[in-house]
């Protein structure tokens, strides 16, 4: 089907002043996630997670709309992508052209299911659709068809880890229950020209598959919300159930945040959006949390309201008015009957088809690695720490990079994450480039640390041939290391006779050593590296200083 | 020619006794000498003739598509048509052509049909008379008819009388001979009820059983294409077509059976026919409760059982019905927004004034009294208390057809209006709600439960015009049903409309003179 009357839904529209600015730019720049969330969103943060001064704490439940990644959109046949051009990607029944009918995508309940399995859910065997109304612009039937009743997933826990000890740099698991899950239609998006007072609509996006997660208030700041959404994003992209990225929208979170001293009734309060990054999320929650102890400490009461993150101040700022009571008249959608789901192959009724139907079991099997899952392998599998299990896993790609270069080296798991998360992760996100891209593969990375392990060269040597390999993808290291004759030097002759000269300019050193300060033999070893420029044979250096001091 | 059924013409064609074009043209000239009766809203001759000139080829090369080829048909202007006008009698969607075609239309028109044109209908199928569309009221054929005409005092151009509706203009079609075969739409009994008024049979299927897709709702949950045609056995055959899953419509089942043709000498020995007491309502005419009593009494001399039986929850299922249908109208309804298509104010100050006034010019005060008092049952306040009341009350309406089809009754008989037509001048002095409440009190249960029910033709009344009988069968029985529905047409010998057309005539003549 294709885009029906384009020119009819870019018909413009007269901008209202009481129309809710939720602008959402097509030409946002496409941010890469934060890649060490875990370890530095901390220290800022620690106030207000153990608040006791004021014995006021923040309360944090977040609702998540996850665009499901499906080639077709939930209750249509037409295509779902990201930029294409407005109006493009427009079936008739998402324009809502009158006597259309949603007929349900399947591999949109699959992704439901897969995704409330992985968080614990309860999948109901049963849930209806539900649709929920309200007048808007770039919602054309003037209706949402969602699962307000009765959500295909209940009841789950998503458990993610925040940093905590002395150090901070104990992991700490931490739970949040996730109240349901739900399968819904997006809206499509409103562009509002001010200079031409018009508002554009675009329905690209109108009727692509949401799965909307309900976590329960069990958060108490941005650095946990955080946490868990950085959790979630991980497991779902891990399930190929959404790609998870915020300032693509296709992962788009709302905060419930109030305060409240702890044991007594839940503050009033505030919904926060237009977050679209989880470092923000963090911020605006922390920001929320802190304005309304302000309130309260003021006297004052926190409203009801809807507030909206402004990324370059940092403050959450009053969104609209809800309308004092917002009602949405739910009815039951009569077009789409009961879905059902089967546990297993042996429950379904004679005469449905199997390939048709959605059995629970065949999608369990199905369920791949899960992050916490990962992590704990490579902590025991490798002995490596588990804040670098979260490094590995953070990052796409880097924990099969890490296992490849592993199969090729002797050099020890620890070493290797150290290069991982200090070369390469460096080197990636300063180019912004991701694992897969990366110019150095697994294999030539084993290739170097070899030569290092095998006393070939210094590991500063090594650190420098990384820098000339990443810039000329395809020379191995040993090349690199031939052209620019930057192997060790072992020739104690002429290491005996720069060390000499070492030795012979630096008296003060000498009798330093000489007299029990072993440290500044250090001091003269890095002399002679500086003369030989890294090249010189750590081992056999010291060896030799050590016997001109004594 | 014109007065044949399909099946009969159907064999004319092949036997090459007229051509396809030959009938479209007869059929197309009957419309014009037929417009005051404002049966239909577009007319597409030129399609029309276009589509008969390929029937033709085809006929000739003996391969028609089917038993329909060539044959003209009309639908009701809420089935969306591809580059057809599909105006819903709506000012709000006065110049809206669809992009696509809806399921059944399409089904006809692979069998080869010709679409000759959209029926006039009340505006978004919303009423029982066919008077409250934005292209104003349909007149019944029978409002010309010599039977109607003797009456004393019964002048046509001041007396005459409605269609029912809300499919008027598709049962007018049929019974003015311009159409040999109509779709309507069936939500409370729009196609039975101005089937019964007009004299032609009206078959609303099991619901589930014929598409929806491409039907511009009223109430998604009751909606069913209706079929109105001049025989039983035309109704089964263009059931038989329509019928089936279709995976743009999730509501719909699979076919139990293909339809075969209807048996010529069904034996009614070994059926229980119902006789439901609470039908015998306040307001139901002599001549209906005669004809009904008629009816009944045939049945059981030829040996059937005939048992009064009791559907106790009937009385509350019209107050259901209207809280269930205006929730549903206040949601569908929503889309008309003047933002994609369809009428758009020109009001502009702001989008919520735009909103406002495009759907104040663009619906009539009937669609606007549904969407207020819909969205009054839909407040979260409110829910329960009408909502879900009449959700469960519904139930139970459809627990008792379910109660009596169990207890081995096989087919209800019951009346499908409480009167003959009446007049326009009289049938206008009561609102639209009133009516629908009056009118659709029969037809509406079997809606409530997605049961198949047929309404048949049995006698004219006393001043000349039709009165027909509902039967109500078990789901998905629709074959059973045609064939006991087809006994009672055998048995009756329903009038034909007669010297009708002369009557046209004359009173064209008449117009001429009076404006020459």
């Amino acid at each position: 089907m294709a885009a029906p009357q384009e020119q009819v839904i870019q018909k413009s529209l007269t901008q209202n002043t009481k129309l809710p600015l939720v602008c959402v730019f097509l030409t946002c720049h496409i941010y890469r996630r934060s890649l060490f969330y875990l370890a530095r969103s901390v220290p800022c943060l620690a106030p207000l997670c153990f608040s006791a001064p004021q014995h006021l704490v923040g309360v944090v439940g977040l609702e998540i709309h996850a665009q499901i990644n499906s080639n077709t959109k939930l209750f249509s046949g037409s295509p779902v992508g990201f930029s294409a051009p407005p109006n493009s990607l427009v079936s008739f029944f998402d324009a809502s052209l009158p006597g259309t009918l949603p007929v349900l995508n399947r591999r949109c309940v699959e992704a439901a299911v897969i995704t409330g399995l992985a968080l614990n859910c309860t999948i109901n065997k049963k849930s209806l659709f539900d649709r929920k109304h309200y007048f808007y612009a770039d919602l054309p039937a003037g209706y949402q068809i969602t699962q307000q009743r009765q959500p295909i997933a209940v009841d789950g826990m998503l458990t993610y880890s925040v940093l905590g000890g002395k150090k901070r740099s104990e992991v700490i698991k931490k739970n949040v229950l996730i109240k349901q899950i739900q399968l819904e239609q997006d809206s499509g998006k409103s562009l509002h020209d001010d200079v031409r007072t018009q508002t554009l609509i675009d329905l690209n996006r109108a009727g692509v598959g949401l799965m909307e997660l309900v976590m329960e208030p069990d958060m108490s700041c941005g650095e946990e919300a955080a946490a868990a959404v950085r959790e979630l994003q991980l497991i779902l992209q891990a399930l190929g159930t959404c790609q998870g990225n915020m300032s693509e929208g296709q992962l788009r979170v709302d905060a419930n945040v109030s305060v409240h001293r702890p044991g007594e009734p839940l503050g009033i309060r505030t919904e926060v959006k237009n977050i679209n990054s989880v470092r923000y999320l963090a911020k605006a929650i922390d920001y929320e949390i802190q304005r309304q102890i302000d309130v309260l400490l003021r006297g004052g009461t926190v409203q009801n309201e809807t507030r909206a993150y402004d990324s370059k101040s940092g403050e959450t700022i009053p969104m609209r008015d809800k309308e004092g009571l917002q009602d949405y008249r739910f009815m039951p959608e009569p077009n789409l009957p009961p879905l059902i789901v089967y546990e297993d192959s042996a429950s379904l009724p004679t005469g449905i088809d199997a390939c048709q139907a959605v059995v629970v079991q065949k999608i369990r099997e199905r369920l791949p690695e899960l992050p916490s899952v990962k992590r704990d392998r490579l902590v025991q599998m490798y002995g490596i720490l588990p804040e670098h299990s979260f490094t590995l896993v953070n990052e796409d790609g880097l924990v099969e990079y890490f296992e490849a270069v592993l199969k090729a080296t002797k050099r020890e798991p620890r070493k290797v994450v150290g290069w991982l998360t200090n070369e390469l992760l460096g080197r990636l996100k300063q180019q912004d480039v991701s694992v897969s891209q990366s110019p150095i593969s697994p294999s030539a990375l084993a290739e170097l640390l070899e030569l290092q392990e095998t006393g070939h060269i210094s590991s500063s040597v090594a650190k420098q041939v990384f820098q000339v390999m990443w810039r000329s993808s395809g020379k191995t290291a040993l090349q690199i290391i031939q052209e620019q004759d930057l192997g060790l030097v072992s020739d104690t002759t002429q290491l005996h006779s720069i060390c000499q000269k070492v030795v012979d300019s630096h008296p003060d050193e000498v009798y330093a050593i000489r007299n029990g300060n072993k440290k500044v033999l250090n001091k003269l070893m890095g002399l002679v590296q500086k003369e030989t420029k890294g090249r010189a044979d750590p081992v056999l250096v010291r060896a030799i200083l050590q016997e001109k001091t004594s | 020619m014109l007065s044949l059924t399909i099946k009969e013409v159907s064999l004319a064609l092949r036997e090459g006794r007229i051509s396809p074009t030959e009938l479209c043209r007869r059929c197309l000239n009957r419309i014009k000498k037929t417009q005051h009766l404002n049966a239909y809203i577009s007319v597409v001759e030129n399609l029309a003739l276009k589509q008969a000139q390929e029937a033709e080829t085809r006929l000739l090369q003996g391969a028609p598509k089917g038993p329909l080829d060539g044959i003209p048909f009309a639908i009701k202007d809420n089935f969306c048509t591809e580059n057809i006008r599909t105006t819903c009698a709506s000012r709000m969607l006065r110049e809206y052509t669809p992009p696509y075609t809806a399921t059944v239309v399409q089904k006809l028109l692979d069998q080869g049909a010709v679409l000759l044109g959209k029926t006039n209908m009340d505006e978004f199928a919303m009423g029982c008379g066919s008077t409250d569309g934005a292209f104003g009221p349909v007149r019944n054929p029978w409002s010309y008819s010599a039977t109607y005409r003797e009456q004393k005092g019964a002048a046509p151009d001041t007396d005459w009388v409605i269609t029912g509706g809300s499919s008027g203009g598709s049962a007018a079609a049929v019974a003015s001979l311009t159409s040999y075969l109509a779709l309507g739409s069936d939500t409370g009994g729009s196609t039975r009820n101005p089937g019964a008024l007009c004299g032609v049979v009206a078959l609303k299927p099991t619901y589930g059983l014929l598409s929806r897709h491409g039907l511009i709702p009223l109430v998604n949950s009751m909606d069913v294409p209706g079929i109105l045609t001049r025989t039983v056995s035309d109704a089964a055959i263009v059931l038989g077509i329509l019928q089936g899953l279709d995976i743009r419509d999730s509501t719909t089942i699979p076919a139990p059976s293909p339809l075969t043709e209807l048996p010529e000498d069904f034996d009614v020995k070994s059926i229980c026919v119902g006789i439901p007491k609470e039908y015998h309502a306040p307001g139901l005419s002599e001549d209906t409760l005669a004809q009904w009593s008629h009816v009944a009494d045939m049945f059981e001399r030829a040996g059937a059982r005939v048992e009064q039986v009791s559907l106790p929850h009937t009385q509350y299922s019209i107050v259901c019905y209207h809280v269930l249908c205006c929730a549903e109208v206040a949601s569908n309804m929503a889309r008309f927004d003047g933002l994609e298509y369809g009428h758009c104010s020109k009001v502009d100050s702001s989008t919520e004034a735009m909103y406002a006034s495009t759907r104040h010019e663009g619906f009539n005060d009937v669609v606007r009294g549904r969407i207020l008092s819909g969205n009054y049952f839909l407040l979260k306040q409110n829910y329960q208390h009408y909502f879900v009341k009449a959700q469960r009350v519904r139930r139970l309406i459809a627990n008792d057809f379910k109660h009596v089809f169990g207890s081995g009754v096989d087919v209800l008989l019951t009346p499908a209006t409480l009167t003959d037509a009446a007049r326009y001048s009289y049938f206008t002095k009561e609102d639209n709600r009133t009516r629908s409440t009056q009118e659709d009190v029969f037809t509406q249960p079997a809606n409530m439960a997605g049961l198949p029910a047929v309404c048949v033709p049995t006698a004219l009344s006393r001043r000349g015009l039709p009165i027909g009988l509902q039967l109500i069968g078990p789901a998905l029985q629709d074959n059973k049903l045609l064939s006991i529905a087809q006994w009672i047409e055998q048995r009756v010998g329903f009038p034909s409309i007669g010297d009708y057309g002369d009557s046209t005539e004359i009173r064209t003549e008449r117009e001429q003179t009076s404006t020459g």
